[in-house]
């Protein structure tokens, strides 16, 4: 069984957590000022929302990038209508998901 | 601790592990793909699994089987994953001050397990709850991602030939869906709207623009300054601060 590949997993690990631990392992973190803290409070709603976003107005169906409008868009608007009236994200997720499978079934998507 | 703060972590706990059943099924769904895939891109068990293992992150670890399959070499591959995941660096800045308290060694152990999913669902349990818990992580990262994605993995590494694709059943849109969701769910005021919407703007026109991890970026870390440009609402000195 060949293992030459994980020499290459490694090199990725060792690239990908700094990004993930520095902010994490700095000392001083408890003692940022208020302006930061804010910022970074608000740092979950904008990277979330750019995430949902980017992945379904930017990336299209297959991965192929370009300004995309579909139904996926409106499958994630009524997850979100649907999260906000139930305060639960479940209903949306399968909402969601039914709804891009009828479409893609009924060869709308 | 109290008895209504016990309650109140039990109901956001319960609230947590709901809102990760949808994106542990994802994970799963992804993650066997990741392994059907490994295997057609020529990795053997033991390297798509450590792959995940090492690496966990699902849309490098999908990107470096395309460039394997393109002859790209090594350098170009680790150059192009560590910049697909500077994002982590916005999850672990904003966890931080939650994770204060959580000695160093197994905050160490959580940098290597935080993905988008651990974020979503952590800080939006974290924000609830209005203070931190650090159960309430391991439950996110491992229990709802880490755990469904590498156990995928190697199921699709030996039976992904018997599985159509997740896209078929709509699967793919639990990642955004769920994203966008627990962003609603982060919003306490005009400042996360704000904040809301810019990084989704700028992230699709950075996206569009430049690439779209780099609009990931570029929209959480302008979004929050459009945030903070809204004028605090009355009372909102009383949000405590992680």
């Amino acid at each position: 069984m060949s293992a030459g590949f994980v020499l290459l997993a490694l090199l990725m690990g060792v690239v990908t957590y700094p990004s993930r631990a520095l902010p994490l392992l700095a000392p001083g973190i408890e003692r940022l000022p208020r302006p930061v803290l804010d910022y970074l409070r608000l740092v979950g709603p904008a990277v979330l929302a750019a995430i949902g976003a980017v992945n379904v107005l930017v990336q299209g169906p297959g991965g192929r990038r370009g300004f995309h409008l579909g139904i996926e868009a409106v499958a994630v608007v009524v997850c979100l209508v649907l999260t906000l009236w139930r305060r639960n994200l479940l209903p949306g997720l399968v909402a969601a998901v039914a709804i891009v499978a009828l479409a893609r079934a009924a060869g709308l998507g | 601790m109290t008895g209504s703060a016990q309650a109140d972590l039990a109901r956001s706990r319960r609230h947590l592990v709901v809102d990760g059943i949808g994106i542990a099924a994802s994970a799963a769904a992804f993650g066997f793909v990741y392994g059907f895939a490994a295997v057609g891109a020529g990795l053997s068990p033991v390297e798509a699994a450590a792959m995940s293992l090492i690496v966990f992150a699902g849309a490098s670890q999908f990107a470096a089987l395309g460039y394997l399959a393109g002859g790209l070499a090594w350098p170009a591959i680790i150059l192009l994953t560590a910049l697909l995941n500077a994002r982590h660096l916005l999850y672990s800045a904003a966890l931080a001050p939650w994770l204060r308290d959580v000695p160093t060694p197994r905050r160490a152990v959580m940098a290597h397990v935080l993905t988008d999913e651990a974020f979503a669902l952590s800080i939006a349990h974290f924000t609830r709850l209005r203070r931190t818990d650090e159960r309430g992580y391991w439950i996110a990262a491992v229990g709802v991602t880490f755990i469904p994605w590498n156990v995928a993995a190697l199921a699709g590494v030996f039976i992904g030939r018997e599985i159509p694709n997740p896209e078929r059943f709509g699967l793919d849109i639990v990642f955004p869906a769920a994203m966008v969701g627990l962003a609603a769910g982060l919003i306490t005021g005009r400042r996360e709207i704000v904040a809301a919407i810019v990084g989704a703007g700028l992230g699709v026109v950075v996206g569009l623009l430049v690439s779209p991890s780099v609009g990931i970026v570029g929209g959480g870390l302008l979004g929050p300054l459009a945030g903070l440009a809204v004028p605090r609402a009355a009372g909102a000195d009383l949000e405590p601060a992680p």
